[in-house]
């Protein structure tokens, strides 16, 4: 059925359409007339923020917890080019979102026009897809395309520029309908075939690993569960990226914790020692390979991405698999059950026997304090006091991130969000935002440091202005603590920069953001003031005062293997053990 | 010590690959592949784009690129998962036909002129190559062939009056009845 309406009224119809309940955006001139028809009508929700970073990344704190697409909305030149940071970061950790932005009318367009810049081309190398919207009749159309194309696939972000005289302009609007895209119909189904040989290759297996990643978590809840059966049936171990984690329980005696840079030893060692590695939606990323040519020397390797070009991309696989996790782990443990294969028990026991060595040198050890609050010690309190609720973690970039994700333990989906690719700061306390918005009475919190916070802290307003009790906790060492940690390691220890001077007060700053404000420099003091946290009905800066100089334990220096780690009962001097060729390395 | 990012392939061999796209014909979609390149550090030898199936708005990119056989994979694997883009196609060198186009401008003066003429028609007549204009101290010749051919021509011509030389990038097919 057609019906004919404003390009403005299109896009609010095509969002009720595409069953959109919030978007995160900002107004302006080239965008009023769609701000007009929103005003009109009700089933579409606004959140308005306070920067269009931050509408961005509320949309992926959205999207990745709620498994839909997110959808902002922005204005022209400054409102396009404030969103580039959110869209790269959604497209290096495979959200899908629907950006929608203003454009000066189209007789404007090169003029150089006041608010006006080259929307499509900025953002065509950070996004999935971009769309300049020339005829009115295109627009429905390039609307439910681009909600098919940012969810279909590997999952990523799409801009719609839409120029104002289009806003204006009336034509016929098109409901969804069955999307069959004339070019980009990707693969979801695994090869058949394939997915029997590495199902035979497992069978065999005596050192097997799996090595998950995100694209469990995006192909659905139920590839976690479909992980965890066969992770069951199997008995092999498992280790995931940072975007991974939830998709296996940390509490599963299978779960070798993190690996990567900042991974657990027995993790990496795993890694480098296994024969068999299953790489279920994970791409190899440089932060968790370590040096390439000494990466998982003796192991065969099967990779499983529905993007084939990651399959191959830096390492050499034995088997690619192209397609859906969810789809290929479903066809993987139905042709292990009907084939009846048995792991290989006896050298599995043997594997376990040294994976639990490696276990047995605590690599997240620390030394405990009295006196002063471990950052390690406060993420574990946090997780033991909120572990039995309904509880979300985002976080922003840098020690405190890695600290979370070492300590604060996830045993379902959807659940960990944190910028992993592009590593954005100021990421964390507007995806809290987006995620309190898609889930109203869950226990929202922001793992924080000083430094990050202060990126985007203007969207404390944001959560002040929808009673959204977002938790922000920060732990205050005073210092960017990963560049201070790498000025440590690789520069001698001078603190270029690194020290976080005229710092506010963090407390006061709640205040003036109508939110709650606490401190805590004693770790006697700490429960009491996580639960004041916990139990205040709105939004909290909690200002956490930890030790200041702690390195972010255990670490793959770069350059170096998996066999490399420092781990945190090194007793050397830190600043020596990169070399020179290392320390030009990110 | 090799680098954390020291690519084990870098030992291998850099080839060359012929590619043939087919993309739909919307706004920015040469700007598109383009920047893949560019964005990725891939080589591009030589470009060729022409709306080829007009009612289906259907483009036809022919790229000439270079690189290790694992480098080249992923540029087909990038260019593959790009949304306009309908086929990407190896055209292996063997089974298919490579074609570049080159205007040349020839001119002579001074007292080798006539000579100088004379050899430039001569070297035309043998590179099989048209003559597209004349004036009574220059040629404009038209010459379509493999990328070696036209590269000879153009070195001859040098030593006999080159001024200018304007060339395509290859446009390539596959051999045989079949589609691509």
């Amino acid at each position: 059925m057609s019906e004919t309406m404003t390009g403005a009224e299109m896009v609010v119809r095509a969002l009720q359409d595409q069953d959109v309940q919030h978007i995160f955006g900002y107004p302006g001139g080239a965008v009023l007339p769609i701000y007009d028809a929103l005003f009109q009508q009700n089933s579409v929700e606004h959140i308005l923020v306070r920067h269009e970073q931050g509408a961005v990344h509320s949309a992926e704190g959205y999207a990745r917890s709620s498994g839909k697409v997110g959808v902002v909305l922005v204005t022209s030149g400054p409102g396009a080019t404030n969103a580039v940071t959110g869209l790269t970061d959604a497209l290096l950790d495979s959200i899908p979102l629907v950006c929608f932005t203003g454009q000066v009318p189209t007789h404007l367009i090169g003029s150089d026009a006041f608010q006006e810049c080259d929307t499509v081309g900025i953002t065509r190398h950070c996004t999935k897809h971009n769309y300049l919207v020339k005829r009115i009749e295109d627009l429905p159309r390039i609307i439910h395309e681009a909600f098919y194309v940012a969810r279909s696939g590997r999952p990523g972000p799409v801009v719609i520029d839409i120029p104002k005289d289009i806003q204006f302009a009336s034509g016929t609007y098109l409901p969804p309908g069955d999307m069959i895209h004339k070019s980009y119909r990707p693969r979801t189904e695994g090869d058949s075939s394939r997915i029997e040989a590495a199902v035979a290759m497992m069978a065999k297996a005596k050192r097997p690993v799996f090595y998950t990643g995100g694209g469990i978590i995006n192909a659905g809840p139920e590839a976690s569960r479909l992980l965890r059966e066969f992770a069951k049936l199997t008995g092999f171990p498992v280790t995931s990226t940072l975007m991974g984690l939830g998709a296996f329980p940390a509490n599963s005696p299978q779960w070798l914790g993190m690996l990567g840079m900042h991974g657990t030893y027995e993790a990496n060692l795993a890694m480098h020692g296994c024969d068999l590695m299953i790489n279920l939606g994970a791409r190899f990323d440089d932060r968790i390979t370590g040096r390439l040519d000494a990466f998982s020397p003796d192991s065969r390797k099967i990779h499983v991405d529905i993007d084939p070009s990651s399959i191959n991309k830096n390492v050499k696989v034995d088997l690619g698999i192209v397609g859906d996790c969810a789809k290929v782990l479903a066809e993987m443990v139905r042709i292990w059950k009907e084939k009846k294969y048995q792991p290989e028990a006896e050298a599995l026991k043997g594997w376990w026997g040294e994976i639990n060595k490696w276990r047995g040198r605590n690599s997240l050890g620390y030394a405990r304090s009295k006196d002063i609050i471990k950052p390690q010690y406060a993420i574990e309190r946090l997780y033991e006091l909120t572990k039995d609720r309904n509880t979300y973690v985002t976080t922003e970039v840098g020690q405190h991130q890695m600290w979370a994700a070492q300590h604060f333990h996830f045993n379902e989906p959807n659940r960990w969000l944190t910028s992993g690719g592009l590593g954005t700061m100021g990421y964390g306390l507007p995806a809290a935002i987006g995620v309190q918005k898609a889930h109203r009475d869950a226990l929202v919190i922001d793992i924080a440091g000083e430094a990050s916070i202060l990126m985007n802290m203007q969207e404390m307003s944001t959560a002040a202005q929808y009673r959204l009790p977002v938790k922000v906790f920060i732990l205050n060492n005073e210092y960017m603590g990963m560049v201070r940690q790498w000025q440590e390691l690789l520069h001698g220890g001078r603190y270029s920069e690194s020290y976080s001077q005229a710092l506010p007060d963090f407390v006061k700053l709640a205040d003036a953001y109508h939110a709650h404000g606490i401190r805590c420099a004693d770790p006697a003091k700490l429960d009491d003031a996580i639960r004041e946290m916990i139990d205040y009905p709105g939004p909290v800066i909690f200002d956490c005062l930890v030790a200041k100089e702690e390195n972010c334990l255990p670490m793959i220096p770069s350059g170096k293997a998996h066999n490399e780690m420092i781990l945190p009962d090194f007793a050397g001097e830190i600043g020596d053990v990169i070399d020179a060729k290392g320390k030009q390395l990110v | 010590m090799k680098s954390h990012y020291s690519d084990p392939t870098t030992s291998q061999i850099v080839e060359r690959r012929v590619l043939c796209v087919l993309v739909d014909n919307e706004p920015g979609v040469l700007a598109r592949i383009a920047g893949l390149f560019s964005g990725r550090g891939y080589n591009i030898e030589s470009l060729t784009v022409s709306e080829t199936e007009h009612e289906k708005h259907l483009s036809r990119i022919t790229i000439v690129t270079s690189g290790t056989p694992n480098v080249l994979n992923q540029i087909e694997a990038q260019l593959d998962r790009m949304v306009p883009v309908h086929r990407v196609v190896n055209l292996a060198a063997k089974a298919s036909i490579e074609r570049e186009l080159a205007l040349v401008k020839v001119s002579q003066n001074g007292p080798d002129r006539s000579e100088h003429r004379m050899e430039a028609l001569r070297l035309a007549t043998a590179f099989g190559a048209k003559t597209v204009d004349a004036t009574l101290n220059s040629f404009i010749f038209e010459l379509a062939g493999p990328a070696d051919d036209v590269e000879r021509f153009i070195n001859l011509m040098t030593a006999i009056g080159l001024v200018e030389v304007s060339r395509t990038g290859a446009a390539a097919i596959g051999r045989g009845a079949e589609p691509m």
